[in-house]
């Protein structure tokens, strides 16, 4: 129904269930995120809520927070969650699912978390096939510690310690994680989303869901990348920045499902 | 019925009674001279007898994260290793001793630095009685000098570790985790259902049915908060260091000179001590089975009788900084080791005892 001259709803109307048309998911809770303006994290973590409230698993769910940006996961999401090493996510939700076959097991990892310093971790748990999903932010810079090279930094891209742009002779190439995890036995769903514009957190949002299904159906391994801004590290408005991701990033990391074998 | 009498070595007592005892996984990657632990346990399949979690993992690494992911919900859960791969496991240690929580972690020590040799050695023992890891943590330390009591730690281990909600080691060396005994193994118990656990572990991320969400983590940004958190672990080291001290005194009674030793070096000093007591040397052996809580108060006792202590240790020398510590220069205190995997003879410590405080 909508609101309009001839049919004026009081206020008490428009919030009755049935007129509903958006509301926060109950387990983001009201804390005030540090996240930066513009930031992709807020988005991808309402998100994963909407989908395990959804789903109806709040009281079974374990969420593993990286460090990085995302370490604070915790403060915001109104699960149990467990902060990991720098890197280790994968190997903390391995034993965790082997132990708990029952629960809904997730990380939330960064690119410097996954695709450098925790490469190993994430690449065998992936190949054993855990029944765990994987939520990854590539961002192509280490926001934490302010703006530092990561490994899916572009070509060109100048960061703190690469301020003369990533230059492959001396830095190497970014990497691929996604395209590698769409290699591996153990992976049933590995996929590639934004959540830059409504349409894309929408298609976003049905990854993750289809993520967590498969999980807890013991289909194998699931690895959901968001293509996602740092405004404050690229040094960018919010706007500019997913302008520039559209016209950069989204080139070189295609977006869409690269693997899935549920079809 | 009679206690049943198994022969096997210390490594496999460790995978034998882990099962036995109900633990809810091992995490584990293979490095000599310590395999047997995860071989044993892929061998015996637990996970279709009392539901156990056998996984080789990627490295020790993340193996270690592993024990960090299943503690942080409860479980009893262990890795074991030997010093190059406990070594990568420091950080994880870190962590799991941060956020408080109980795992058992078993080191076979061999020879280093670095690749070092398979040989055994006792040169890990500052890595474990003084950190290892970054911050200001302790590990429970329990140093087996038979294949009985690789068996028996497994479970004081697990106690003590979920007693205080603290990582604990059992420090061994290749000479006790190679070597076959006769042991009796404990007695089976199953494994605690989900339930029980939930019940016994409020502190545990296991999923937020019918309470607030907990959080496992060492993370606090505010360095008051911090510092209150770092004094909380100290209160809790205090209070292990006052309660869990473990040795074990032989023929101390009328000692006039003491040896010191742990582990394996413990089994080899006491030949040692009957063979000077054959000659007239009233030798008596002082063993410390925990080595953080660290018996010094006993040894500082036991010290006001003797002439002089001898610390045998498989290194350069690093038990008896806390032997010297405890006694406080109050009598003379002097090292007798070989290195490099080299285990002595008897009568090498015999001759040092005499060469070094007798004269």
């Amino acid at each position: 129904m909508t609101i309009t001259e001839e049919n004026n709803m009081t206020k008490e109307e428009i919030m009755k269930p049935e007129n509903l048309v958006y509301q926060k998911p109950k387990l983001l809770n009201d804390n005030p995120m540090h996240y930066c303006p513009g930031c992709s994290h807020g988005v991808v973590h309402k998100l994963i809520a909407e989908v395990i409230e959804e789903m109806g698993m709040s009281e079974k769910a374990i969420g593993i927070s990286p460090v990085g940006c995302a370490v604070f996961m915790y403060n915001y999401l109104d699960i149990d969650c467990q902060e990991a090493a720098h890197g280790r996510a994968p190997a903390l939700a391995t034993a965790i699912k082997r132990l708990w076959p029952d629960r809904l097991v997730f990380t939330y990892q960064g690119d410097g978390d996954l695709a450098c310093i925790g490469t190993a971790e994430t690449i065998h748990a992936l190949n054993r096939g855990e029944n765990i999903t994987i939520i990854f932010i590539n961002n192509a810079i280490y926001g934490m510690t302010g703006g530092q090279m990561a490994p899916t930094t572009l070509v060109g891209m100048k960061t703190a310690t690469c301020p003369y742009g990533r230059d492959p002779e001396i830095h190497g190439y970014p990497l691929k994680m996604t395209e590698i995890a769409a290699t591996l036995e153990g992976t049933c769903y590995v996929t590639r989303q934004s959540v830059h514009t409504v349409a894309a957190i929408r298609k976003a949002k049905k990854a993750i869901r289809k993520a967590f299904e498969n999980s807890m159906q013991g289909k194998g391994s699931n690895l959901v990348e968001i293509v996602s801004t740092c405004n404050s590290g690229w040094k960018m408005s919010p706007e500019k920045a997913n302008k520039w991701m559209e016209e950069n990033m989204f080139p070189f990391y295609q977006l869409g499902d690269l693997k899935d074998t549920t079809l | 019925m009679a206690e049943e009498v198994v022969l096997m070595k210390g490594n496999e007592a460790i995978a034998h009674a882990a099962i036995r005892i109900g633990v809810d996984g091992y995490f584990g990657y293979p490095i000599t001279p310590q395999s047997e632990v995860l071989e044993t346990l892929a061998e015996q399949k637990p996970w279709e007898t009392t539901g156990m979690v056998v996984l080789q993992a990627e490295s020790e690494v993340a193996a270690i994260n592993m024990v960090y992911g299943g503690a942080g919900t409860g479980k009893m859960v262990m890795t074991s290793s030997s010093s190059p791969g406990v070594s990568l496991k420091q950080e994880g240690i870190s962590y799991i001793a941060g956020a408080e929580l109980p795992c058992l972690i078993v080191n076979v020590m061999r020879g280093g630095p670095g690749l070092g040799t398979i040989q055994p050695s006792q040169a890990d023992y500052f890595q474990t009685t003084k950190g290892g890891g970054h911050g200001d943590y302790h590990l429970i330390a329990l140093a087996p000098a038979s294949v009985q009591e690789m068996a028996d730690f497994v479970k004081l281990g697990f106690d003590l570790a979920f007693k205080y909600r603290n990582p604990a080691m059992i420090l061994a060396d290749g000479v006790i985790g190679q070597m076959m005994e006769k042991v009796v193994l404990p007695e089976p118990r199953p494994r605690r259902t989900d339930e029980e656990i939930i019940k016994q572990c409020p502190w545990a991320s296991t999923g937020c049915k019918g309470r607030k969400p907990i959080v496992i983590t060492s993370l606090e940004l505010d360095p008051a908060v911090m510092e209150q958190r770092n004094l909380h672990l100290q209160n809790k080291y205090a209070e292990i260091e006052a309660n869990e001290r473990r040795y074990e005194e032989i023929e101390c009674e009328d000692a006039e000179y003491l040896i010191v030793a742990f582990g394996s070096c413990a089994r080899i000093a006491q030949k040692a001590m009957e063979h000077a007591r054959e000659e007239g040397i009233k030798v008596g052996l002082f063993r410390p089975i925990t080595l953080w809580p660290f018996p010094s108060p006993e040894i500082a006792e036991r010290a006001k009788q003797v002439k002089g202590i001898l610390v045998v240790e498989l290194n350069s020398g690093q038990m008896i900084e806390d032997v010297k510590l405890a006694v406080e220069c109050n009598v003379p205190v002097h090292h007798f080791g070989r290195l490099g995997g080299i285990v002595p003879d008897p009568d090498e410590v015999v001759d040092a005892l005499k060469e070094k405080l007798i004269k």
